[in-house]
């Protein structure tokens, strides 16, 4: 699992293609047909929640669909007022837990991450591939043990105990990741602190991680969405108790045995969404190149 | 050892956190997990502190074993979940690096407004996934679901597709490739951004055509890429289990092994641990042995992986 150095550089692709001639103007017309039309695809699931969640429940199943059928903005404030269950305690729940895991997420993996890249040491092999391997480990054999640790740590129902699961799932693939992206940093760098007389933490910390940035900034996405969105450990681990919820446990209220009140469902889902979306507008520019030269070159 | 020590102990230091969090939480759970699959453990004679009561379950050799590989329809039907499962992962995979190489290839050339079209493409990724679960099952109502009035409207049949027939299937598989594309479109573009672009020059120098140049230069350049996110799709969409539970609840004919395992561990009052562990270990041996022959596989071809 080794990447180049010279991997990072990304290829000006606009340079290359003019030079191999101009594509025609039915081409340029195909390929911007396509990728609008793949774009409305990614695109219309979200905003068609975004517009059922203007309606009152009652108009959301109708059988002629419109864009506005009595819309306001009443699903947003009984959701938000707490009407349906205690909304704002989920969503202070799930900020706490997602934060967390985050944090706790890349710190582990960043350490482990630059051990990996940087140090030879007995175990290394073996230590990566057991990573690739909790990858593995469905959540099914986990699940009655891990509640019996929690439960004799004292950590069941509470945040931290979550916290915990998710960073299981979120490390090794973030190891992964920071890996790939500590090893197309030079490791001159590391030398020339060295000389200047840093420790390898104070290397570490001041000069790698700095420079690592776009791959932190893509570990920490992945961590967070990791932990905001899931649901089997979240539904099995959580107490009972309302306000102790999670987002996405909180979430099913609003979809009973028969009848699903999607209007209200809709306004919730775009209020999870939304921290989401804006963590993932922080990181996209990131994500290219964090991404590739991470975790996917092997 | 003190060598060893003085030489190694910042290495060790480092990761030493991971290795305590992932072995208290993983492999030590991992083994519990395979010691319930030999006995009758559930609900009623697991130890529970709080109402004081110890544990009460009694070993049963390898009766869940048998019981489940006979493939007994009150055991989930293994073989035939088994084959389910197979469809399942291999149909999303397939579709999710088919679309994403695709996309990554139209959007790995220059062209205006690439940046905007990438933020709208990788935006399934950012959006939960419970949250797009919820809004493809209020699509795909029969009913009254968008999907099904369009295509009413086009004059095409409409299923009713989260019923009890094999459109479920379908619909799940439809959704899970919605969300996995854009991880596989992200990971391959970068891919195909570090392939130098000497190389394509090379190749038209030579006279290739097109196809020659996405078969010989395009392909081989993303092999790294492509070994691990294939392998890193296939162990996720194997344990996917969010999408298929929230868009079809317990329909037998969405049920693949993780969701049966679900199943087992949390309805009825009797909640059988046992057979959920059980399934849980033959998941994961499928999933071993799987990556072993890739990895095989993979070196044969000459990948040191």
């Amino acid at each position: 699992m080794s990447v180049e150095a010279a991997s990072l550089r990304t290829v000006p692709t606009g340079r290359r293609q003019v030079k191999r001639g101009k594509r025609g103007r039915g081409a340029s017309v195909a390929l911007h047909v396509t990728l609008v039309l793949a774009s409305l695809i990614a695109v219309f699931p979200v905003f068609w929640v975004l517009v059922t969640s203007f309606k009152p429940d009652a108009r959301a199943v109708e059988t002629t669909p419109k864009l506005f059928n009595e819309s306001s903005l009443d699903n947003y404030t009984r959701v938000l007022s707490g009407e349906k269950g205690d909304f704002l305690a989920w969503f202070g729940n799930s900020v706490l837990i997602a934060l967390l895991t985050t944090v706790i997420a890349v710190f582990l993996s960043a350490t482990a991450g630059y051990a990996a890249s940087r140090f030879r040491f007995p175990g290394k092999r073996s230590l990566m591939l057991s990573f690739l391997l909790v990858q593995m480990f469905p959540f099914a054999v986990l699940i009655v043990p891990l509640y019996n640790i929690l439960l004799t740590l004292g950590l069941q129902g509470t945040s931290i105990g979550l916290v915990l699961v998710y960073c299981t799932t979120a490390v090794p693939f973030c190891t992964y990741m920071l890996k790939g992206y500590f090893d197309t940093i030079p490791a001159d760098i590391d030398e020339a602190g060295r000389v200047d007389g840093l420790s390898p933490f104070g290397v570490f910390w001041r000069l790698v991680l700095p420079l690592a940035r776009p791959g932190l900034a893509v570990t920490a996405f992945y961590a967070f969405l990791t932990a905001w969105g899931e649901v089997a450990f979240a539904s099995a681990f959580l107490s009972a108790a309302d306000e102790s919820k999670t987002l996405a446990v909180g979430l099913q209220v609003f979809v009973q045995q028969n009848r699903t009140e999607w209007g209200h469902l809709a306004a919730a889902s775009i209020l999870v969404a939304i921290p989401a979306i804006a963590v993932f507008y922080l990181v996209q520019r990131f994500l290219v190149t964090g991404l590739s030269s991470g975790a996917v070159k092997g | 050892m003190r060598r060893f020590l003085d030489r190694h102990w910042y290495a060790y230091a480092m990761v030493l956190p991971v290795v305590v969090v992932i072995a208290v939480l993983v492999l030590y759970p991992l083994a519990q997990g395979v010691f319930f699959t030999f006995t009758n453990i559930n609900e009623a004679n697991i130890a529970n502190p709080i109402l004081d009561r110890p544990a009460t379950y009694i070993s049963v050799g390898l009766r869940n074993y048998l019981n489940v590989l006979s493939g007994d329809p009150s055991y989930g039907s293994f073989w035939s979940t088994l084959a389910r499962t197979l469809i399942w992962t291999s149909a999303c995979v397939l579709l999710h690096y088919g679309i994403g190489l695709g996309l990554a290839m139209l959007l790995n050339r220059p062209l205006r407004g690439r940046s905007a079209y990438r933020v709208l493409l990788i935006l399934p990724w950012a959006v939960p996934a419970f949250i797009s679960a919820f809004a493809w099952k209020y699509m795909f109502n029969a009913q009254y679901g968008i999907i099904n009035q369009a295509l009413r409207a086009v004059g095409l049949p409409d299923p009713v597709w989260l019923g009890q027939s094999d459109w479920a299937l379908v619909a799940v598989i439809i959704v899970n490739v919605w969300l996995g594309v854009p991880f596989m479109m992200v990971s391959l573009l970068g891919g195909l951004q570090s392939i130098p672009g000497d190389l394509y020059e090379a190749a038209e120098v030579d006279g290739a055509t097109p196809w020659q140049r996405f078969r010989h230069v395009t392909l081989p350049g993303l092999r790294a890429v492509s070994s691990t996110v294939v392998l890193l799709g296939i162990i996720w969409t194997f344990n996917m289990f969010a999408v298929i539970y929230l868009v079809a609840g317990q329909n037998p004919n969405t049920r693949i092994l993780v969701t049966y395992a679900f199943e087992r561990f949390f309805s009825g009052a009797s909640r059988d641990y046992a057979v959920a562990s059980t399934y849980g270990v033959l998941i994961l041996s499928v999933l071993l042995v799987f990556a072993s022959v890739y990895r095989r596989a993979l070196r044969r071809q000459g990948e040191v992986w």
